[in-house]
């Protein structure tokens, strides 16, 4: 199905089924503890072996000598893999460093051996013995030091590395109020709960993995590339995930030397990174350095922005997309955005949840409020003044390459419009509704103004954005003898919902109650889905299956004979013309199957497609000490159609917890002489405890969006986590009058700001 | 983790003689440390010696009016029984403030004294760590300190000793009760048991080869208010930038100790003198000094406004 005009009546809208707040339907497997994760497959794959990674102790340099006699004599060892031994391998698209690496050493922890044994603990106590000599090269670790050296990135995922409008230098000059001011956030680890963890089998020439990984696909692709076979010789399967966050998009160590365990060890072979190696091992959201200027007439209109933007990767790596939001969230006829990309021998960056606007945000929002207060402006009313229903700044897509396809696609390609419409914007709603529910007009705009005994308090706002990207989804709905429906998709759930909202999707198109429709997710042996990534999976994914219950509604009314233009579904039967009968008896005996794939095309190139939304935080600190406490939160959002609030609350109210974290916490430390980062497990590295978050209110405006697809729905995991460290940030200053600049906001950074101790 | 043989002792002597006779040997107890060290083969024992049979469960009324405490009790038994928590606060709220249930669950109260720093470089066995492998150097001297000690510091190690309930035992004037392998006991002041760094920061305490904590004894109570006053970067389940265990008596006397600082719980006696002139003086005293790190200097900051906060509680708590 092309989806290339805006979305009309169709049977979603009916939301029996989808709308509602339903319990997860795969819930109860995962209390009980009897869906199973990749590292628990002994049910397909018995008698595995187990591997352990050995990592580099060194951040860059060679392998010298690499001696394995001991630990081969280990107890229990099988095998063990290393570069010199696993024969010739590629590397996949999306990974930047080798995922087995030696003699070159790329970064600290980049895996050099895999060591199977019969038990896990005999491969971990073997790993020890293996021998490694290396050589040491000097490494660029520290990002504010080689900074200047930064270079223009190829365009990628956030557009192109520089844009421009109007003239930014001579409106920001001529403004009668400017801002200036340098923000810096750290490198942050997904931290999820599951490691990476794969178990890999192979069957003569064919492999199959049962993994944990948000992009099937994606990954059969760089899987196949990486061993140097047929992508058909690939099956990976995923279907529960113990979060990701977008560290587990892409193909990591454990799956590739799961696999090659497993041929070096010729049975099945489970991997799971351990956690002091997962950190340096596989990739993190980069630190980033932006600088913003702002310029303003004395009314709070913007006339002047510019977002500048430095990051770190390996050679051949990708910068953090920081600015990206900039060019579309604020009004103001001049402007700038810049992206500069260093080279750094840490592990390699990537995307984590919200990749460039969770950075980007936590700088720009922090800029507005900074900017509200000196154009002595409400900070809500300051970006209300600057709201707009277009967006400011659409650099033009780079052109396609110069083979036939993209050439044609090129000409076909409407012209240009580098001011297109939001297809919804409702920013200024969000904002409004927001102050109204947290008292907004209560707050004493002073900072440092509010106290509640030993605790100053403070109140801020951020707003909230995220793009909204579609997908291309495919699906197959099969439907059986006893009215059951099976949806057959390899989108994963990654903790999001994607089982719950494709069953709610199923059951609405096909007339039928929740608990008539099974869902199988995560098998590249299903069609090729949009997966978790970005915030596209669920509005995609969830489209792909309606477009497949569009072809199989189809087949039954051909089947039964009834008319397709009164046709109706409802209730486990299918109605036309006055008659009725049983979606079952259109099945038959050998059942009734339907696959289709979503495409979207056109629309999201006419018309801006976001997501948007308002964070209110109210914070302690204390007067003392310096430690913060979150009071209250709330976000607003606007997401087009909900389709399951209970679900897409669970993310929004995730991404705030995130958030928080961001914002008070989260640092990978460097140490910049051994370019690694230091504190690499969930002792050092400090995500928020449940005594860090207060309750938090999650209120989604009434939204449909016919433009993002059939379903009128968007993106909503990401939107979250996108504003609110800012909002946090922005609330420690109402609280303290100490503005903090460099994430997190730990209380050494507040100390010298604080009221007397006498 | 290194493969172990493994023994059952079924009295505190004759614990303390198989620890001496077999070399390499350490006492296992809840294991919420040791074992995470033995799978990272920073402690690499041949022989573990399980004492969780010895029955030093019981806390007792002592002759003098205090409490012996077993050298089994876990810390959530200690953290609750009704004594503690009437007359020795501290220990409770230090209790409490320290891990999560579930680790307090198996925890001991040997076990607590005895843990092990979280310096992250002497986790990681690619890095230098005089404390795990003498003469290798100090990674976190120049590398990430942030965490680190700023006192009683050495040029081999700035690392912190963890524990929260040490530091309660160090106001307190606890007792440390052994056994030696030769059958003999002693009595260690808490304010002796724990070393400083110096040039052997691989010797953390007093304690001599095979020795077992038997049981620590706290003298009769002293009243006062009892404040545990803990600062982390998040609200639970973190090791402490700074902590102050106080016990503060109505006249404003008292006493002070400081956790997060140095290699063991820190306290000067002679700063408690200045109590009733407030936190900046007593902070002034206690620190003289310290040698922080660039990265760890606002400890000294925040030790003075911590004891502010604690003495603050103090007051609110005996009006």
């Amino acid at each position: 199905m092309k989806f290339d005009t805006p979305a009309t009546t169709n049977p979603i809208d009916q939301l029996k089924v989808v709308g509602q707040p339903v319990d997860r339907i795969e819930g109860p497997l995962k209390t009980t503890g009897t869906a199973r994760y990749a590292y628990e497959r002994h049910d397909v794959a018995p008698n595995a072996a187990y591997g352990c990674v050995v990592g580099s102790a060194i951040a860059k340099g060679r392998i010298v000598a690499i001696s394995l006699d001991a630990a081969k004599a280990a107890r229990g060892v099988l095998a063990i893999v290393t570069a010199e031994n696993a024969g010739k391998l590629g590397k996949g698209d999306l990974n930047t460093a080798k995922l087995l690496g030696g003699p070159e050493i790329q970064h600290y922890h980049q895996a050099i051996a895999l060591v199977v044994a019969e038990t896990f603990e005999q491969a971990r106590a073997a790993a020890q013995l293996v021998q490694v000599k290396y050589e040491r090269s000097a490494g660029a670790f520290d990002l504010a030091a080689v900074k200047d050296t930064g270079t223009k990135p190829k365009p990628g995922f956030g557009g192109p590395p520089d844009t421009a409008v109007g003239d930014f230098a001579g409106a920001f000059a001529s403004a009668a109020v400017q801002f200036d001011a340098t923000y810096t956030t750290p490198d942050q680890s997904h931290a999820m709960m599951e490691p990476h963890a794969s178990t890999a089998k192979w069957d003569g020439d064919k492999l199959t993995v049962w993994t944990s990984n948000q992009m099937i696909a994606w990954s059969v692709g760089d899987m196949a590339k990486t061993l140097g076979i047929p992508k058909e010789n690939v099956r990976l399967v995923s279907p529960y995930i113990g979060g990701g966050f977008g560290g587990k998009l892409f193909v990591r160590a454990d799956v590739v030397l799961a696999a090659l365990g497993a041929r070096a060890a010729k049975r099945p072979v489970k991997v799971a990174l351990q956690r002091p190696l997962i950190i340096n091992n596989t990739t993190h959201r980069p630190a980033t350095i932006q600088r913003i200027r702002l310029g303003a007439a004395k009314d709070g209109k913007i006339s002047a922005i510019a977002h500048e933007s430095w990051s770190g990767d390996l050679p051949e790596g990708s910068p953090e997309t920081a600015v990206s939001q900039t060019r579309a969230l604020y009004a103001g006829d001049h402007r700038m955005t810049a992206m500069r990309l260093v080279v750094l021998d840490l592990p390699e960056g990537n995307a984590m949840r919200a990749p460039g606007e969770a950075s980007g945000m936590m700088a720009l929002e922090i800029a507005m409020d900074e900017m509200a207060e000196k154009l002595g402006l409400d900070p809500i009313e300051f970006r209300i003044r600057n709201d707009t229903q277009v967006v400011p700044d659409n650099p033009a897509p780079p052109p396609g390459g110069s083979d036939p396809e993209s050439k044609a696609k090129d000409e076909k390609a409407e012209k240009h419009n580098p001011h297109p419409p939001f297809s919804q914007r409702r920013l200024t709603e969000c904002f409004r509704t927001g102050a109204e529910r947290f008292g907004w007009s209560q707050r004493n705009a002073a900072p440092g103004k509010t106290r509640d005994g030993k605790w100053l308090v403070g109140t801020g706002v951020a707003a909230a954005f995220r793009n909204n990207l579609v997908m291309k989804s495919g699906a197959r709905v099969r439907l059986d003898k006893h009215g059951t429906v099976t949806v057959e998709t390899d989108m994963t759930d990654i903790g999001t919902g994607s089982y719950t909202i494709i069953a709610q999707t199923a059951a609405e198109m096909m007339g039928v109650p929740l608990n008539k429709v099974v869902v199988r997710l995560g098998d590249s042996n299903f069609p090729v889905s949009a997966g978790s990534g970005g915030q596209w999976g669920g509005n995609s994914s969830a489209s792909g299956v309606y477009a497949a219950c569009v072809k199989l509604r189809e087949a039954v009314t051909q089947k039964l004979g009834f008319n397709a233009a009164d046709v109706q579904f409802a209730d486990g039967q299918v109605k036309s013309g006055g008659r009725t009968a049983p979606l079952a008896q259109a099945a038959g005996e050998g059942g009734l199957a339907a696959e289709d794939t979503i495409e979207f095309e056109g629309l999201d190139k006419k018309y801006q497609q976001s997501t948007f939304g308002a964070h209110f935080v109210e914070v302690g600190v204390h007067a003392l000490t310096g430690e913060v406490r979150v009071r209250r939160m709330l976000a607003v959002c606007a997401a087009g159609r909900i389709l399951n609030p209970k679900t897409a609350r669970s993310q929004v109210i995730g991404a705030m917890t995130m958030g928080v974290g961001a914002a008070l916490m989260e640092e990978l430390a460097v140490d910049k002489r051994h370019g690694f980062f230091v504190n690499h497990d969930l002792a050092g590295y400090e995500v928020p405890v449940h005594a860090d978050i207060p309750h938090q209110d999650v209120v989604f405006l009434d939204e449909t969006d016919p433009i993002s697809s059939p379903l009128k729905a968007k993106g909503v995991g990401e939107l979250g986590i996108c504003g609110i460290a800012a909002a946090v940030a922005n609330a420690i200053y109402h609280a303290t009058g100490v503005r903090v600049r460099d994430y997190p906001v730990t209380l050494d950074k507040l100390l010298d700001g604080l009221p007397s101790a006498g | 983790m290194k493969a172990f043989t493994f023994e059952r002792a079924r009295t505190p002597a004759e614990a303390a003689a198989a620890a001496a006779r077999t070399p390499g040997s350490r006492f296992i107890a809840g294991g919420t440390n040791l074992l995470d060290l033995m799978k990272l083969e920073i402690e690499t024992p041949t022989h573990l010696i399980d004492v969780n049979g010895l029955g030093l469960d019981q806390i007792e009324p002592t002759p003098e009016g205090g409490l012996r405490i077993g050298a089994l009790v876990r810390n959530t038994d200690l953290a609750a029984d009704e004594r503690v928590r009437r007359d020795y606060g501290v220990l409770s709220r230090a209790l409490v403030a320290g891990a999560s249930g579930q680790l307090r669950n198996m925890a001991t109260t040997a076990g607590n004294l005895l843990q092990r720093t979280r310096c992250p470089y002497f986790y990681d066995t690619n890095q230098p760590c005089n404390k795990r492998a003498p003469g290798s150097g100090c990674g976190a001297i120049g590398g990430f300190s942030r965490q680190h000690a700023v006192i009683g510091v050495s040029e081999a190690c700035i690392a912190t000793h963890p524990s929260d309930m040490a530091v309660a035992l160090r106001v307190l004037d606890a007792i440390v009760e052994t056994i030696r392998p030769d059958g003999s006991t002693r009595k260690i002041a808490i304010a002796d048991f724990h070393r400083l760094p110096g040039d052997q920061p691989q010797i953390e305490t007093v304690l001599e080869a095979g020795e077992l904590i038997t049981a620590v004894t706290l003298p009769k109570p002293v009243g006062g208010a009892h404040i545990y006053y803990k600062v982390r970067d998040r609200a639970s389940y973190a090791f402490a930038l700074v902590s102050v265990a106080a016990i503060v008596q109505r006249d404003g006397t008292g006493r002070v100790a400081l956790g997060g600082v140095a290699h063991k719980p820190w306290r000067v006696e002679a700063a408690e003198a200045e109590m009733p002139r407030g936190a900046q003086a007593v902070a002034g005293r206690l620190l003289a000094g310290a040698k922080p790190t660039e990265e760890n200097a606002f400890k000294l900051k925040l030790v003075e406004r911590a004891i502010g906060a604690a003495l603050a509680e103090a007051k609110e708590a005996q009006p």
